[in-house]
């Protein structure tokens, strides 16, 4: 017996995911797939984690649109979700004379599309808000925010489910059927049936058109590497520092994001590439990421890198080429198949705009009947690292769980290990520990915790150490036991 | 809680410190030791080989074993401790400090300590410090971290490994990963010659047939899920990849040994001046530190060769604690001690020259037939053949107070 939904979403990534929970505000019975074995572990996931203002995008079109709306409704949304969210600002700094035209065009371009909050500034003024930044001139902009990706995705999943929305990791979607009054929608794990079909597959959702016979698209991936510095040397800035954008680069260029948890990042690059899973770093890139930071900031420091990462942009134009604008409608050709395809930057800051118009579109067609109870609030697990020593002792004195540390870079505790590992979603990783809870992420990248997070999840689940994976199936850490006995009998 | 001495890390230096200080007269109920892990004897009980102990003790022992002599010493002296137990963080208040300690068993605490030894050990260097690049796949791991899943939890991280960096963890893991039926295919080293010890490469690497490739990196990770091959390649001499030079080893584990760093983000906090060279605390020949009542010793200080040293140096820590904790009679040290020619870094940074000191120093890179030079302006105080030298071996070299009168600063360096 195959299984019917109303609303079937491909894809758990931020947008698949905030579509999710803004159809669980409804009477609808829906699905999400997604081929990792957690949210967020493609192109939402690996990015600079700002909330853009909105002055980038063409005036009129739909990423300008949604990013400014976007923005607008971050700081509400991440405030519901229990998400850290900050609204730092930014500068775009010119470098020298020529570039100052540029942050004009910016300016007025961002005032049609509506943002608020924009100035202009001279260098004596960047000296003052920045002092270790190198710039003539600049365009601050008060809006701009940070928030971390992974923890608005699982928020938004974990909500969702909550609300009722099931989600199955793992199951990647291999085959589609149209059928008369539904989608009959095969999978690596079992069929699904569904009147609706949201796609929302990032970097794949060509291949999941072509599925339904939508062959007019073309996803151009375009890597992006970033440097994460250590914590001691990521006060040189409290702004988005950001350049002039580099012609036909494909990216904003080289900026500096300052994190929600106090870490600073350098990146992205920008590099066509013919592999969508091909997340590798390279060294002539990682050389130039902070070669180019330093321009902006001279006291950069190579030394203070401790992990580099890449992402790859699902863009729609290969190099070179104009700009292409969000694709997010119902296909005439397919009747309730929406598609979502390049969904780039701006699309973790639109997209709770994007979930809106989705519902939207759907609306047009169908009736959507508001539940009675939807349950907006979701309260994160606590993080000790982030409270000062009266909520620490108030916290130990409750459980003392949260007295033992088990990552002493970030500061994480046994509680938090235990509560990430029992997250509703089911995602049983390493990297799942590691995005919700931050161990491993320090300067240390895990040398420490590792070990000790197998006697948590040992000592707490009798989970078997040997079977731990990095991330999803094939990733598994061992390859074996050495001794049988050993680790196991601690007498 | 209140004590007279607390000191941050139960590993070799640690224990020693705690031992010592208590011989100098510190009473054992005024004397906390404060360690993060479930036992006593830090790193140690993770190096099951034997080799410890050879200065000390005359004997060639396990890191268990090793550490077993001063743990038992430490119980006879009813010294109290304190496991699974994270300091967070150390502020100066009035002539003491606070400690907030994270506690499995007894919760948030603050502590009150007149005097602070730190010995909180060291770190692994990672992929990312030394910009490997590549993909981010299972099956990387520092060296250290292998040695404690193999040897404690049992866990064999793969079936074939590249190690990068011929640093001593690096040298036993390839000889303890061979052990255990893993096959090490290369051992791949950025300088010119192997950054562990001439007995580790031995009886490590050599006794065994594992290839070491000298002046050779690592250019490439390959593998989506799981390390399907590393790239290798020759350096030249500015340590840019030649290019023609790649070779493909085909592996499931890359495994790292490329430096120690000292841990000192709690001293660092705390607003301890750090030696950007050893990456420790900037300390006297009592082994204080910039600020008085704070010692530091072992590994956070700077990263050693032999535990015995280390052992001396936690002692040294702990004697000097205890004479300030009782007659704050340390001395002011006034002389500066710095690294010339041919010196990566010289220890302590400073002395007083009314004490005999031992300097603890390490060359910059292999030589033989070398002469170890103190100097003062330009008179040469002392002067000692070195038939050969090697930046994995720390040098000790001792300066007598008869040698040091009027001197204001010493540069100690290596020349022909």
């Amino acid at each position: 017996m195959v299984e019917k939904y109303d609303f079937l979403i491909i894809g758990a990534g931020v947008v698949g995911s905030a579509i999710a929970r803004e159809l669980s505000k409804y009477e609808a019975k829906v699905l999400v797939l997604e081929k990792e074995c957690d949210v967020c572990f493609g192109t939402s996931g690996r990015n600079s984690g700002v909330s853009h203002a909105g002055f980038y995008m063409p005036p009129g079109s739909l990423k300008a649109k949604l990013n400014v709306l976007g923005n607008k409704l971050m700081p509400g949304l991440c405030k519901e979700l229990d998400v850290p969210f900050k609204e730092i600002g930014k500068l775009v700094v010119a470098k020298n004379e020529d570039e100052i035209s540029y942050l004009e065009k910016l300016k007025s371009q961002g005032e049609k599309n509506g943002v608020k909050g924009l100035k202009l500034i001279d260098s004596r003024e960047i000296k003052k808000l920045e002092p270790e930044v190198n710039g003539v001139a600049a365009l601050y902009s008060r809006h701009s925010g940070i928030l971390d990706p992974f923890e608005l995705t699982i928020a938004l999943a974990e909500n969702a489910l909550e609300n009722g929305v099931e989600i199955k990791l793992k199951h990647e979607v291999t085959d589609i059927a149209v059928r008369e009054n539904f989608f009959e929608v095969k999978t690596t794990k079992g069929s699904f049936r569904a009147e609706w079909l949201i796609n929302s597959a990032g970097l794949f959702a060509d291949e999941i058109a072509k599925l339904v016979g939508i062959h007019s698209y073309r996803i151009y991936p375009c890597r992006g590497e970033y440097h994460v510095l250590d914590k001691n040397h990521s006060n040189l800035v409290s702004m988005l520092i950001y350049p002039v954008p580099p012609l036909e680069s494909g990216g904003l260029g080289v900026h500096l994001t300052p994190t929600v948890h106090g870490n600073l990042m350098l990146g992205p690059s920008a590099e066509y590439i013919s592999d969508k899973e091909d997340f590798s770093t390279s060294r002539d890139v990682m050389e130039e990421l902070i070669r180019e930071a330093k321009e902006m900031v001279p006291k950069i420091e190579k030394a203070s890198v401790i992990r580099s990462f890449a992402g790859i942009r699902p863009k729609l134009v290969p190099k070179g080429k104009a700009f292409a604008d969000f694709v997010i409608k119902e296909e005439e050709k397919v009747e309730k198949f929406i598609n979502l395809v390049g969904i780039e930057s701006p699309g973790l800051t639109a997209a709770p705009a994007i979930a809106k118009m989705v519902v939207e579109l759907i609306k047009e067609k169908q009736e959507l009947k508001r539940k009675k109870v939807f349950k907006a609030r979701r309260k994160r697990p606590r993080r000790f690292y982030e409270l000062n020593d009266a909520e620490r002792k108030k916290l130990v004195k409750k459980d003392k769980r949260y007295a033992e540390i088990i990552c002493r870079c970030e500061l994480v505790t046994r509680k938090e290990i235990i509560d990430a590992w029992k997250n509703p979603l089911g995602a049983r990783s390493l990297n799942s520990i590691k995005l919700r809870t931050r161990a491993g992420m320090g300067r240390c990248q895990g040398s420490f915790c590792l070990p000790r997070i197998l006697e948590v999840l040992e000592e707490e689940f009798g989970f078997e150490a040997l079977n731990l994976t990095l991330s999803c199936d094939d990733s598994r850490l061992f390859s074996d036991y050495s001794r049988k006995s050993l680790g196991k009998d601690e007498s | 809680m209140k004590v007279d001495l607390a000191i941050i890390g139960a590993g070799p230096a640690g224990l020693a410190a705690a031992i010592q200080a208590n011989k100098s007269g510190i009473k054992a109920e005024n004397i906390l030791l404060i360690e993060r892990n479930n036992s006593l004897g830090g790193i140690l009980q993770q190096c099951i080989h034997d080799g410890f102990g050879v200065i000390l003790f005359k004997k060639a022992l396990t890191g268990p074993e090793y550490a077993q002599i001063f743990i038992d010493e430490l119980e006879q002296r009813k010294i109290r401790y304190m496991l699974n137990s994270t300091v967070i963080s150390v502020e100066k208040v009035g002539e003491g400090f606070i400690l907030k300690v994270c506690s499995k068993e007894n919760g948030f605490l603050e502590i009150l300590a007149r005097a602070i030894i730190f010995a909180t050990g060291c770190r692994e260097r990672t992929r990312s410090q030394i910009f490997t690049p590549g993909s981010r796949p299972a099956g990387i791991y520092t060296a250290g971290c292998v040695q404690n899943l193999m040897n404690l939890k049992g866990l064999l991280p793969g079936r074939s490994a590249v190690i990068l960096g011929s640093g001593d963890v690096g040298l036993i893991m390839a000889r303890r990963l061979t052990l255990e039926g893993i096959k090490v295919k290369a051992v791949v080293e950025i300088m010119p010659y192997c950054s562990g010890l001439p007995r580790n490469l031995v009886q490590c690497l050599q006794d065994y047939g594992i290839p070491l490739y000298l002046r050779h990196t690592v250019i490439d990770i390959r593998g989506k899920k799981r390390v399907k091959e590393v790239v290798i390649a020759k350096v030249d001499d500015k340590f840019n990849p030649v290019e023609g030079s790649e070779k493909i080893i085909p592996c499931d584990t890359l495994i790292l040994s490329v430096g120690l760093i000292p841990e000192n983000e709690i001293a660092r906090n705390l607003g301890v001046a750090i030696d950007q060279k050893t990456q420790g605390p900037v300390v006297d020949e009592n082994l204080q530190t910039s600020i008085k009542g704070v010692f530091a010793c072992g590994n956070s200080l700077h990263v050693h060769d032999l535990v015995d040293y280390v052992t001396l140096e936690g002692k040294k820590a702990g004697k000097a604690a205890a004479e300030y904790l009782l007659f704050d009679r340390l001395g002011k040290c006034n002389i500066k001690i710095i690294a010339g020619k041919g010196i990566r870094y010289v220890l302590p940074h400073f002395i007083s020259g009314k004490k005999d000191v031992s300097l603890f120093l390490r060359v910059t890179k292999p030589g033989r037939n070398k002469r170890l030079i103190a100097r003062f302006q330009n008179r040469i105080i002392k002067e000692e053949l070195k038939r050969k030298v090697n930046p994995a071996e720390m040098i000790k070299f001792e300066l007598d107070k008869e040698l040091l009168h009027d001197v204001r600063e010493i540069e100690i360096s290596l020349l022909d």
